[in-house]
C-alpha cells in the first residue's frame, strides 16, 4: 500500500511540473530542454530553508517556487528579448539547465554531488493533491485571462499576435516565469517527499521526460499532459515485474503515441470538453 | 494631438533596404481622415513592405511616418496597434486553432486593464470583465455576419469568411486607421462586390479610415479615393480613380512599354 501511495504522490508531484511546462510549451509554443533546472531550484531552495534554517514547510515551498521564478528571469530575459526562435531557445535553456546543475554540484551549501540527505519528509498525499488542484485551477484561470490569451495567440502566430496588441517579449517571459514557479513548487514537494536530493536527479533526462509528457499528452491541453505524465510515472512502476523490458515498453508507448496521435493524447482539447460534447450529442438526439 | 487640418497619417521619404535591394525608395503619401485610400501597383512594387513598415514589423531605413502628428517609425508593432493602427494580412494569419470568438476576444482582452492576481484567482470582478468582453466579441462577429460561426475553429471557415474574421479581429483593437492587405485576394466577382459593400459599411459603423492594397481593379476603382500607385518602390502617381486610370505612366507600368505590348494593348 505504501508503495502504491508513494507512486501516486510522485506522479502527482511530476504532474505539477508538467502542468507548468504545458503552459510554456503547449500554450505559448516554446520548447524547453531545461525545466528540470527549475525543479532543482525549487527543491534545493526549500530543502535548504527547512534543513539549515528550520523555516516552516509552507513558507519554504513558496520560497522555492519564487526562487525558481526568479532564476527563470536570468535565462529568460536575454534569450527571449533576442526573440530566439523556439528551437534555438530550447538549446539555450538546455545549456542553462546543465550549467545550473554543475553549480549545484559545486556549492557547499548544497553538499555538492553527494546530495542533501535527511530532509524532513513533510510532503503527504493530501498536501500534494491540494497543490495539484490549486495548480490546475490557477492554470485554467491563467489561460482564460488576457495573459493566457496572449500566450496562445503567440503560439498560433507571433506576428498576428503582435498586431492584436500582444507584447511579445513580456508575454513569453511571463509564461516562462509561471511555468518555472510550477516547477519550483514541484521541486519543493519532491525534496520533502524523498528526503534526499542530489544534482543528478535534475539532468537533461528529467527535462526531456517533462517535455515528452507535454507533447504526448497534447500541446494546448491541460488534462492531456496530466494524464500522460501520470501514465509515464505509473507505467514503469507497474511494469516492474517485466524488469528491463519496462523501459522498452515506455519508449514504445511514446513512439506509438507520436505515430498514431501526433497531436498528442488530447490534442488541443480538454477532458471536460469531451464530456460536454457527448452530453450535447445526447441532447440533440432527444430532440 | 490631432493637427487641425492635417492628414490623419502622413508618410514622407519612406525607404527600406534589404541588403542591396531597395524595396521602398523615398515613398511619400498622405491618408486623409475618413477616406478609403487605395495602394495599387504591379507585383513586387513594395506595397506590402510599406504595410510592414507602417505596422512596425520592419524598421524603416529612412523616412518619417506621422500618425495624428506623432512619429511612429521605430515603434514595436504592439505599441503601434495601441496608437490606433490595425491591419490584416495578404496571406491570412488567424489564430488557427482557436474559435472565431477567441480570435476576436484576444485583442479585446489585451486592451483591458485587470489585476493579475485577481484573474488568477478568478475573482468575481475578473469574471465580470470576461463576460462583458465575451458579449462585445459576439457583437463584433455579428456585425460582420460571423455571429453563427462564433464557436467554429478559425481554420475550418471557408476562405472568404476567414478574411472577414481577420477584419473583425483587427477592428477589435479599436483602430483609427485600418490597413487591409489584398482583402479580395482569391475571391470571385460576387464575393468581391459583397466585400466592397462590407468595407464601406465598416468605415461608417466603426468610424475608421481605411488604407487598402488591392489587385482587383473594379474594387479599387469603385470604393477608393484617392488612389496611390507604386512601382519599383516609388510613387508613380496619385489621384482620383479617373485620374489614375488615364495616367499614361500607370498604364505603362501595368501593361509594359514595349512597342509590341502597346500594339497588343491597342488591338
Amino acid at each position: 500500500m505504501d508503495y502504491i501511495l508513494s507512486i501516486v504522490v510522485l506522479a502527482c508531484i511530476n504532474m505539477i511540473a508538467v502542468l507548468g511546462l504545458s503552459i510554456f510549451t503547449g500554450f505559448t509554443g516554446l520548447f524547453s530542454f531545461g525545466h528540470a533546472a527549475f525543479v532543482a531550484v525549487g527543491a534545493y531552495t526549500s530543502a535548504i530553508l527547512t534543513y539549515y534554517y528550520s523555516v516552516s514547510f509552507p513558507i519554504a515551498l513558496i520560497a522555492g517556487a519564487a526562487a525558481a521564478g526568479l532564476v527563470s528571469l536570468v535565462i529568460g530575459i536575454p534569450t527571449l528579448r533576442a526573440k530566439l526562435r523556439s528551437d534555438y531557445f530550447a538549446i539555450a535553456i538546455l545549456g542553462f539547465g546543465e550549467a545550473l546543475r554543475v553549480l549545484l554540484e559545486n556549492f557547499e551549501i548544497t553538499n555538492g554531488a553527494r546530495g542533501l540527505p535527511g530532509i524532513d519528509s513533510f510532503t503527504t498525499l493530501p498536501i500534494v493533491l491540494v497543490c495539484l488542484a490549486g495548480g490546475v485551477l490557477i492554470a485554467r484561470n491563467f489561460l482564460r485571462s488576457r495573459w493566457g490569451a496572449a500566450c496562445i495567440a503567440i503560439r498560433e502566430d507571433p506576428i498576428a499576435a503582435e498586431m492584436a496588441g500582444v507584447r511579445l517579449f513580456q508575454t513569453r517571459l511571463l509564461s516562462l516565469v509561471v511555468s518555472a514557479v510550477y516547477c519550483g513548487l514541484s521541486g519543493g514537494l519532491l525534496a520533502h517527499f524523498l528526503s534526499f536530493i542530489q544534482p543528478v536527479m535534475f539532468t537533461l533526462l528529467q527535462s526531456t521526460q517533462l517535455l515528452a509528457a507535454v507533447i504526448a499528452g497534447g500541446m494546448g491541453s491541460i488534462s492531456g499532459p496530466l494524464i500522460a505524465s501520470f501514465v509515464f510515472i505509473a507505467l514503469p512502476e507497474a511494469l516492474r515485474v517485466a524488469q528491463m523490458w519496462r523501459l522498452v515498453a515506455y519508449g514504445l508507448l511514446l513512439v506509438l503515441i507520436m505515430v498514431y496521435r501526433p497531436q498528442g493524447l488530447m490534442g488541443y482539447s480538454e477532458l471536460s470538453s469531451l464530456f460536454r460534447k457527448k452530453t450535447g450529442e445526447q441532447g440533440g438526439q432527444q430532440r | 494631438m490631432t493637427t487641425a487640418q492635417g492628414p490623419l497619417f502622413s508618410v514622407k521619404g519612406l525607404t527600406k533596404n534589404f541588403g542591396g535591394i531597395r524595396a521602398v525608395d523615398s515613398f511619400s503619401f498622405d491618408v486623409g481622415e475618413g477616406s478609403i485610400t487605395g495602394i495599387i501597383g504591379p507585383n513586387g512594387a513594395g506595397k506590402t513592405t510599406v504595410f510592414n513598415l507602417v505596422t512596425g514589423i520592419y524598421r524603416p531605413t529612412a523616412g518619417t511616418m506621422l500618425f495624428r502628428g506623432e512619429e511612429i517609425g521605430g515603434n514595436r508593432p504592439d505599441s503601434i496597434v495601441r496608437k490606433g493602427i490595425a491591419r490584416t494580412f495578404q496571406n491570412i494569419r488567424l489564430f488557427n486553432r482557436r474559435s472565431c470568438l477567441e480570435n476576436v476576444l484576444t485583442p479585446l482582452l489585451q486592451r483591458e486593464k485587470c489585476s493579475f492576481i485577481g484573474a488568477m484567482l478568478g475573482t468575481p470582478g475578473a469574471r465580470r470583465i470576461e463576460k462583458e468582453l465575451y458579449g462585445k466579441a459576439l457583437d463584433l462577429l455579428s456585425d460582420l455576419g460571423l455571429g453563427k460561426y462564433a464557436s467554429y475553429q478559425a481554420n475550418t471557415l471557408p476562405y472568404g469568411l476567414q478574411r472577414k474574421l481577420e477584419i473583425a479581429r483587427a477592428l477589435a483593437t479599436d483602430p483609427t486607421l485600418l490597413l487591409l492587405d489584398e482583402p479580395a485576394a482569391g475571391m470571385n466577382p460576387e464575393e468581391t462586390r459583397s466585400l466592397a459593400n462590407m468595407i464601406a459599411e465598416v468605415r461608417k459603423k466603426f468610424h475608421v479610415t481605411i488604407l487598402l492594397i488591392e489587385h482587383h481593379m473594379d474594387l479599387v476603382m469603385n470604393i477608393c479615393s484617392p488612389i496611390v500607385v507604386m512601382n519599383f518602390g516609388t510613387l508613380l502617381a496619385k489621384g482620383t480613380p479617373d485620374e489614375v486610370r488615364e495616367n499614361p505612366e500607370v498604364v505603362a507600368a501595368y501593361l509594359g512599354k514595349g512597342k509590341r505590348d502597346n500594339e497588343r494593348a491597342a488591338g
